[in-house]
This record gives C-alpha cells, sequence and structure tokens, in this order.
C-alpha cells in the first residue's frame, strides 16, 4: 500500500524533536520586519510533535485582521518541509497576542529595523537617536501593528510597534 | 426590538432550545453586522482621505473591522452550524437579513460626518465589549479580549478628530454639529435590546442588559460632547426597529459589497 510505505520511509528520518523544530521557526522571520524572528515576535505558541512524527505549529495572529497570516503561515510550513513528516500550521484565537511576548532579540530586532519596540506613548524613544524627544503623528501606520511617530531631536520619521 | 418578520437567522436551528443559543446567535451577528458595514463603508476613504496619513489610518481602522467581522461571523457559524460558512453570512444575505445598528444604515458622507458616525460607533462599541469582558461563553471572552486591545486605538484616534473638528474654526463645528445632529437619533441603536437578551443575561453572556450599557455610555458621551460646547445626545428614535428596516443607503452598499461574490462565486485573492 502506497501509504504504509510512505510510512515505513518517514519511520527512517530521525525523529524531528520539538527542540530541532523551534530551531527551524528561529530561522523564519516577519515578511515585513526581516531582523525579526516569528519566535522572537512571541507568535509561536506552540509545538508539538504526535508519536507518528507529524508536527504541529500553533501560531498567534498580532493583530485579528492582520493580512500576513497566509503569508506567515505558508513561509512556516515551507521552512519545515525538509523534516519530511506531515507539517500541519493553524492560527490560534483563543490566546490574545500581547506586546509581553516579544523577546528581548525581538525588542533589539525591532530597533535595527527602525521600529522603535512597543512600550507606553509617552515612553517611546526615537529608534535613531535614543532621544524622548517624540510625538506621535498618528496611532495608524503602513501596518496594522505600527504608528506612526516624529523625532524633535534627530528629525527622523520613524515607526512605532503598537502595544497591546 | 421587533424584526416584522425578517428571519435573518433560521431560528430553529438545531441547539435553539432554551434561548441561550438563539440570543448569543443574535448578539453574534449583530455585531458581526456593525462591524461589517462600518468597515465596508468608510473602506471607501482608501485613497482619497484628506490627507496621507489619514488615508493610512482610516484604511488601517476599516480593514481592523473587518478582521473582527470576520472572527465573529467565524464564532455566529460555530453556534448555529447550519453547514454556511462565515463568507456565505457575510455575502449571501439579502439587504433586510442584515441585523446592524440603523446608526451604520447612514452612508459615510463628508469626513465630518464620517467622524461623528465613527465616534458615535466607536464610543458604543467600546462599551458593548466591556459588557462582554466577563463573558460565559468562552470563545467570545476570548475574541473580545483581542479585540479590546484593538480597538482602543480605535477610540482614541476619533476622539482626537472630535476634538479637532469641534475646535478648528467654524466649518469643522458646522459640519460636524450638522452631522451629529442628524444622527443622534439613531446613536443609540448600537445600544438597544436584542431578542433573546435576557437569556443572554440570565446565562452570563453579557454582564448587564443592553438599557444599562446604553445608560452608561449616554453619560459618557454626553459629558464628552459637552465639555466640547456641542449639544448632548437626543433620545433614540424608534428602537423597536434598531436594526432591521434599512436605509436605501444601505441597499447600495450591499449591492457594492456582494458585487465580486455575486459575479464569482467562491472567488479568493
Amino acid at each position: 500500500m502506497v501509504m504504509s510505505s510512505r510510512h515505513m520511509a518517514l519511520g527512517r528520518v530521525p525523529a524531528a524533536g520539538v527542540t530541532r523544530v523551534r530551531a527551524i521557526l528561529r530561522t523564519v522571520h516577519d515578511p515585513e520586519i526581516p531582523t525579526v524572528s516569528i519566535v522572537d515576535l512571541g507568535l509561536v505558541h506552540d509545538v508539538r510533535v504526535g508519536p507518528d512524527g507529524g508536527v504541529c505549529v500553533e501560531l498567534l495572529p498580532t493583530f485579528v485582521a492582520c493580512p500576513a497570516l497566509e503569508a506567515i503561515r505558508s513561509t512556516v510550513a515551507d521552512a519545515l518541509a525538509g523534516l519530511g513528516r506531515p507539517v500541519e500550521v493553524t492560527f490560534v484565537r483563543t490566546v490574545p497576542w500581547t506586546t509581553e511576548r516579544l523577546t528581548d532579540a525581538g525588542r533589539a530586532g525591532l530597533a535595527a529595523a527602525g521600529i522603535a519596540p512597543p512600550s507606553a506613548v509617552a515612553d517611546v524613544r526615537c529608534p535613531y537617536c535614543d532621544s524622548a524627544d517624540v510625538a506621535m503623528d498618528s496611532a495608524f501606520g503602513p501596518t496594522l501593528c505600527r504608528s506612526l511617530f516624529y523625532c524633535r531631536s534627530c528629525r527622523n520619521p520613524f515607526e512605532a510597534f503598537k502595544s497591546v | 426590538m421587533t424584526l416584522d418578520g425578517v428571519e435573518p437567522i433560521a431560528m430553529d436551528f438545531a441547539g435553539a432550545g432554551d434561548g441561550r443559543e438563539r440570543g448569543l446567535a443574535m448578539l453574534l451577528l449583530s455585531m458581526a453586522d456593525d462591524e461589517f458595514v462600518i468597515g465596508f463603508s468608510d473602506s471607501e476613504w482608501t485613497g482619497i482621505g484628506p490627507i496621507l496619513e489619514e488615508d493610512v489610518a482610516i484604511s488601517s481602522l476599516a480593514q481592523d473591522e473587518l478582521g473582527h467581522a470576520q472572527a465573529l461571523y467565524g464564532l455566529f457559524v460555530d453556534v448555529v452550524a447550519d453547514g454556511r460558512d462565515a463568507d456565505a453570512i457575510a455575502y449571501d444575505r439579502p439587504p433586510e437579513g442584515y441585523l446592524h445598528a440603523r446608526l451604520l444604515d447612514h452612508p459615510r458622507g463628508d469626513w465630518a460626518w464620517t467622524i461623528a458616525r465613527r465616534w458615535l460607533y466607536e464610543t458604543a462599541d467600546a462599551a458593548r465589549l466591556e459588557a462582554l469582558a466577563t463573558s460565559s461563553h468562552d470563545p467570545l471572552r476570548q475574541l473580545v479580549d483581542k479585540l479590546r486591545r484593538e480597538e482602543r486605538y480605535h477610540v482614541m484616534h476619533v476622539d482626537a478628530w472630535l476634538d479637532r473638528l469641534a475646535n478648528g474654526g467654524d466649518e469643522p463645528r458646522r459640519r460636524l454639529t450638522e452631522a451629529l445632529a442628524a444622527m443622534g437619533r439613531d446613536a443609540g441603536t448600537v445600544l438597544a435590546g436584542l431578542p433573546g437578551e435576557t437569556a443572554l443575561v440570565r446565562h452570563g453572556i453579557i454582564a448587564e442588559p443592553f438599557a444599562a450599557i446604553e445608560a452608561r455610555w449616554r453619560a459618557v458621551t454626553s459629558t464628552r460632547l459637552v465639555g466640547l460646547g456641542l449639544p448632548a445626545l437626543p433620545g433614540t428614535a424608534d428602537p423597536e426597529h434598531a436594526r432591521n428596516r434599512h436605509s436605501e443607503a444601505f441597499r447600495a452598499l450591499h449591492a457594492e459589497f456582494t458585487m465580486v461574490r455575486r459575479s464569482e462565486a467562491g472567488a479568493t485573492w
């Protein structure tokens, strides 16, 4: 039978543990922020490897209406395809993504991309010169998750990740 | 609220038993339709916003609302479970089958009108979400937790515009005042009582009756308007028909947002 021979073939591949899957997920970046992995962005809710070796990855959308979800899902599936295992990538909506899920590396990665990491509006600092003399131009920027700011010190416009 | 014989939902769906599912379905569909209609309507500003930043902002607001509508339609189809998916609910009903509040039957109008409509809606929606924050229906409580984090920015943004227009000189103030006067008597329709509401309160799906939520919203919004030197909101006209008997403006909008679905069923992009 086709199915059983495929399963036998899969059985010869070393088991893909959760650690290995997570290491691969670290190589997947936000489609618009190449300096931040989806792990550091806090998008990965859960990783499971079933007894049959099947990999299940659960992700959290930063914003409910984020149009990049399908792109992120397919990029994750592609990255894990090399494991030679059945892969399922789903978005979970029972748990909210919050700003606290960003890791320190994620916050540093945002700043490196010219995006101020999330904080209370009064505490936003310029990602270029670190000045606190900034003003919000608009709560809504080029993507749902970012706001527009202006730095009065170095006179650069910049974006800040929304705090949610 | 009566529905004049309109059956937006097949009310005999399985599990409609003691009124809990029926009330829940009505609540979810009315919220989803509210978000869908204002989201689609305000998306008409994309490309023609008054300034570039505002074009981006109103488009983001509209995009948020459409995403929220999609999530709420998803919860609705899980409750009703009659085989239709979220897209079928969003696009395949006749205009009279939609349950959005009469406030959203008004067209987007000029910028002052858009801001007035959105301010009235966002403040009412925030009050409604607050009353659902501890809902006994787990999927709704979890979604509301997420929505409130996003809607906070909507209220902040539109309230800043209210202030800007109210204090922006004669013409902005005149246009804002006219818009609020024209829509004021429909503002309370967002928080008008729903059929099945008693069951919703009894089952802990919503914290309190809509009348209590509406009263608190009215007090807060009136204080804000009076503080800006604007008239307080008038009472709600015809609350019995808060979510039906839709306007010609909505019928035109409906023809627009169902166009792709009607011409190419199952289309994706």
